[in-house]
C-alpha cells in the first residue's frame, strides 16, 4: 500500500504527460467500446426489425438483397412480381396470412411502401410486437397515408397533413407525383425499426400514381387530365407488387412452402427465411466488423505503447529517486511495483475515463445515429463481454508496465544507493 | 602503512574491556573485505579491518572515485562483498538475505546523499517520514517519541533550524540546497536509527552553511545516540569528528592500483 500511495503521488506530480497518456488510452478505450456497441446494436436492431414473418417472397434475386430491399429499404428494389402469382401462392392452405408490399417511391427522402391493412394486422417486430397507432387510423382510402413516428416528427405531420410522393429513391427526385397528393390518416407509434421512417399508402394508391406516369398510355402534357383519366380507370387490384411477407399456420411448413415458391412455374420467384438471410448478411458484414474490431484493438495497443514510451523515457531521470527509495529501505521489488503500479493506475484511469467518454458520446451522438443509421443506441450498463474487454486492457497495461519495471529493477540492483546519471 | 587500522579512540583502554562487551559496543565491524564490480575487474575495495564503536562520529576521507560510496553501500547492505565480513550492530550482513538486508537498513540506518536527496513529488513531511513507510520499527519509535509522525517531523526540523512557518507546505523542489539537506538529515534521523550514513552531505553547501549543518547533525546524532559515518573528500571539518580515517590508508586495493599506476605518495 505504501508503494501504491507513492505511485499515485508520483503520477500526480507529472500531471501533464500522465494526463496525455491517460487521454490517449481513454480515447482508444472509447473507440473500442463504441465499435463493440455499434456492432452489437446494429445486429440487434437488424434482428429486431422483423419477427413472426416466416417467408419473404420476391422476384428471383439473392436472399440478402431481397431482405435488404423489403425489410430495411437499404437496397434497390428487385423486379416486380405479378399480382396473379401473389394471389395463387397466398391461397396455399398452409399460409395463415400474407402482406403484399410495393416499393420504389419516396417522400422527402423517406421510403414509401404501398401495402394493405394486412401490414398493420400481421407485421411484427422485436419480440413479436404488433404495430400500434400513435394517433389516427390506418389508411382508410386510396389517398390516405399512414406515416412512421420519425417521419411525423421530422416533417411535422399531423393527421390531415398533405403529402406528395416522388418516384424513385433519394432525397431529390425529378419526377414528382404532385398530381396525386395524399393526406395523413394516422401516425404509428415508435418501433425503433425502419417502419418509423416509412410512409405507408394503399397498394391502390401506388397504382394510381404510376398509372399517370406511363408516357405510352397518354401523350397529354396536362397532368390534371392524365390524373383524372387514370383515377377513373383504376381497378381495385394492382397489376404487380414488389414482394410479400408470409405468415404460416405452422412454422415447420416453412421449408416445403419455400421450395414450392422457388419452383413456381409461372414466374421465377425467391422465397427467403428471414433468419437465414440475416445469417448470410452477418457472414458478409462479419469481415468488416472483425476488421473494425481489430483496428480499434490496435488503437488501444497504440495508446498503451504511448504509456510505455512515456514511462521508459522518464526512467533515467528517475534513477536517483529509486536510489533514495532504496536508501530508506525500499526493496528492488518495491521499486518494480512502483513502476508497474503507475502503469496499472494510468491504464485504470484511462479505462474509466474511456467508459465515461463513451456514455458522454452516446448522449450526444444518439440522435444522430438514430436518424442516420436507423437504430437506437440505448444507454445501458456495461455487459460482461465489455467488462472482459476492459479487464484485458487493464491486464495488458500492467503487463506493459513490466517492461520498465524490470528495467528499473535491474537498475536498482546495480545502482544500489549510488546514482550514475 | 598500517594494514589494520583501529579507529577506536586513542585514549580508550581497550585491553581492560572484555571481548564480549567490546563486540556489543561495536556498531560496524569490517574484516577481510574485498569487493569488485565484476568477476574479472580489479577489486575496488580491499580492507583488512575497520571498526567503529557505537555513538561515535567517524570521518572517512578519500578523493572522488576512491570507493567511498561503495564502502557506504557495503555498510548499508545494498552491496555484498565477494570476500570478508561486514558486521553491523552484531548482524553479519553477508548471511542475511537481500530482503532481510533491506529491512535491516530501513530499521537501523539513515542515509544522507550529496544532493538531490528528496523525492520531488512528496511534501517535506512526506519526505521526512518516508523511512516510516518501509520500517515499522522506526515508525513506532517515532510515534513513541512524539505521538505523531508529523509532530516528530516538526521537532526534528525545528532542531535543524527549519521551523519557519510555510516551509513545510512548500514543494521540496522550491527549497534551497541547504534546506533540502536539512530535510534529508531529518529523514535520516526520524525513528532514531542507530547508524547515520552521510555521503558528502555538505559538498553542495557553502562554508557557513556547512558548519551549521554539521553542528545540527552532530547534535541530533548525539540526541539519538546514533553512530555517524561521514564520508567526504574535504578534510576541513575532519577535526570536529571523533576520528578521522583516510580511505587510501586502509584500502589495500587503492594502494595496489596506485603502485601500478606509478603514483607517488
Amino acid at each position: 500500500m505504501a508503494v501504491l500511495a507513492l505511485a499515485i503521488k508520483s503520477l500526480r506530480n507529472r500531471k501533464f504527460t500522465v494526463g496525455l497518456t491517460v487521454a490517449a488510452i481513454a480515447m482508444s478505450v472509447t473507440l473500442l467500446l463504441g465499435v463493440e456497441r455499434l456492432r452489437h446494436q446494429a445486429q440487434r436492431s437488424f434482428t429486431n426489425t422483423i419477427s413472426g414473418t416466416d417467408l419473404i417472397v420476391g422476384a428471383r434475386s439473392s436472399p440478402v438483397q431481397l431482405l435488404l430491399a423489403t425489410v430495411f429499404g437499404l437496397s434497390d428494389s428487385p423486379n416486380n412480381i405479378d399480382w396473379e402469382s401473389y394471389e395463387s401462392i397466398a391461397g396455399h392452405p398452409g399460409i395463415a396470412w400474407t402482406i403484399p408490399i410495393s416499393l420504389g417511391d419516396t417522400h422527402a427522402g423517406y421510403r414509401v411502401v404501398g401495402t394493405t391493412k394486412a401490414f398493420f394486422d400481421h407485421f411484427q417486430y422485436g419480440r413479436r410486437q404488433f404495430l400500434r397507432m400513435q394517433t389516427g387510423e390506418w389508411i382508410d382510402s386510396e389517398k390516405g397515408a399512414t406515416v412512421g413516428a420519425e417521419v411525423a416528427e421530422k416533417l411535422g405531420y399531423r393527421v390531415g397533413s398533405g403529402i406528395v410522393v416522388a418516384h424513385g429513391a433519394g432525397d431529390v427526385s425529378f419526377i414528382k407525383h404532385d398530381s396525386h397528393p395524399f393526406h395523413v390518416t394516422g401516425i404509428l407509434a415508435r418501433t425503433g425499426t425502419p417502419v418509423d421512417r416509412t410512409v405507408f399508402i394503399n397498394l391502390a394508391g401506388i397504382d394510381a400514381i404510376h398509372a399517370g406516369m406511363n408516357p405510352a398510355d397518354h401523350h397529354d402534357d396536362d397532368p390534371l387530365t392524365v390524373h383524372a383519366m387514370s383515377d377513373a380507370h383504376h381497378e381495385d387490384e394492382p397489376n404487380a407488387i414488389t414482394a410479400f411477407y408470409i405468415g404460416l399456420k405452422t412454422r415447420s411448413a416453412a421449408l416445403s412452402v419455400q421450395r414450392m415458391i422457388n419452383e413456381y412455374q409461372n414466374e421465377p420467384l425467391t422465397a427467403v427465411l428471414p433468419a437465414v438471410a440475416l445469417q448470410q448478411l452477418w457472414n458478409i458484414t462479419g469481415v468488416v466488423e472483425k476488421t473494425l474490431l481489430a483496428v480499434s484493438a490496435f488503437v488501444v495497443l497504440v495508446g498503451l505503447s504511448g504509456m510505455l514510451v512515456a514511462i521508459m523515457t522518464s526512467l533515467n531521470e528517475r534513477r536517483r529517486e529509486m536510489a533514495i527509495l532504496r536508501s530508506v529501505g525500499a526493496r528492488p521489488l518495491h521499486v518494480f511495483s512502483l513502476i508497474v503500479g503507475e502503469a496499472g493506475l494510468v491504464t485504470l484511469v484511462g479505462v474509466f475515463l474511456g467508459i465515461a467518454l463513451l456514455y458522454g458520446l452516446l448522449v450526444t451522438v444518439q440522435p444522430l445515429i438514430a436518424s442516420h443509421l436507423g437504430f437506437f443506441m440505448p444507454m445501458r450498463g456495461t455487459t460482461a463481454h465489455e467488462l472482459l474487454l476492459l479487464a484485458i486492457i487493464f491486464l495488458a497495461g500492467v503487463l506493459i508496465g513490466f517492461v520498465p519495471g524490470f528495467k528499473i529493477y535491474r537498475h536498482s540492483l546495480a545502482d544500489g544507493m549510488t546514482v550514475r546519471i | 602503512m598500517m594494514p589494520l587500522l583501529d579507529v577506536s579512540a586513542p585514549g580508550r583502554v581497550l585491553t581492560t574491556v572484555g571481548k564480549r562487551f567490546d563486540r556489543k559496543n561495536r556498531a560496524i565491524d569490517i574484516s577481510g573485505l574485498r569487493f569488485s564490480w565484476g568477476i574479472s575487474s580489479p577489486p575496488v575495495l580491499d580492507i583488512h579491518g575497520l571498526r567503529v564503536d557505537k555513538g561515535h562520529r567517524v570521518f572517512i576521507e578519500g578523493p572522488s572515485g576512491s570507493g567511498k560510496s561503495t564502502l557506504l553501500a557495503l555498510i548499508a547492505g545494498v552491496l555484498t562483498p565477494q570476500q570478508g565480513a561486514v558486521t553491523v550492530l552484531g548482524h553479519r550482513l553477508n548471511t542475511l538475505s537481500s530482503v532481510q538486508r533491506d529491512r535491516f537498513r530501513s530499521d537501523h540506518m539513515g542515509v544522507i546523499f550529496q544532493m538531490f536527496n528528496l523525492i520531488p513529488y512528496l511534501s517535506v513531511v512526506e519526505n521526512v517520514t518516508l523511512p516510516c513507510r518501509f520500517s515499522r520499527l522506526r515508525r513506532e519509535k517515532a510515534l513513541r517519541r512524539d505521538g505523531s509522525l508529523e509532530a516528530e517531523t516538526r521537532r526534528l526540523l525545528t532542531h535543524l533550524d527549519m521551523d519557519h512557518p510555510g516551509l513545510l507546505s512548500r514543494p521540496v523542489t522550491e527549497l534551497s540546497v541547504g534546506q533540502q539537506q536539512r530535510v534529508a538529515a531529518a529523514r535520516a534521523l526520524i525513528g532514531s536509527p542507530e547508524i547515520v550514513i552521510a555521503d558528502e552531505p555538505t559538498s553542495s553547501l557553502d562554508a557557513d552553511h556547512r558548519h551549521s549543518f554539521i553542528e545540527l547533525l552532530f547534535a541530533e546524532c548525539r540526541n539519538a545516540q546514533a553512530t555517524l559515518i561521514f564520508v567526504s573528500h574535504d578534510t576541513s571539518m575532519a577535526s570536529l569528528f571523533d576520528r578521522f580515517v583516510q580511505l587510501s590508508k586502509i584500502n589495500l586495493a587503492d594502494q595496489e592500483t596506485s603502485k601500478h599506476a606509478g603514483g607517488s605518495h
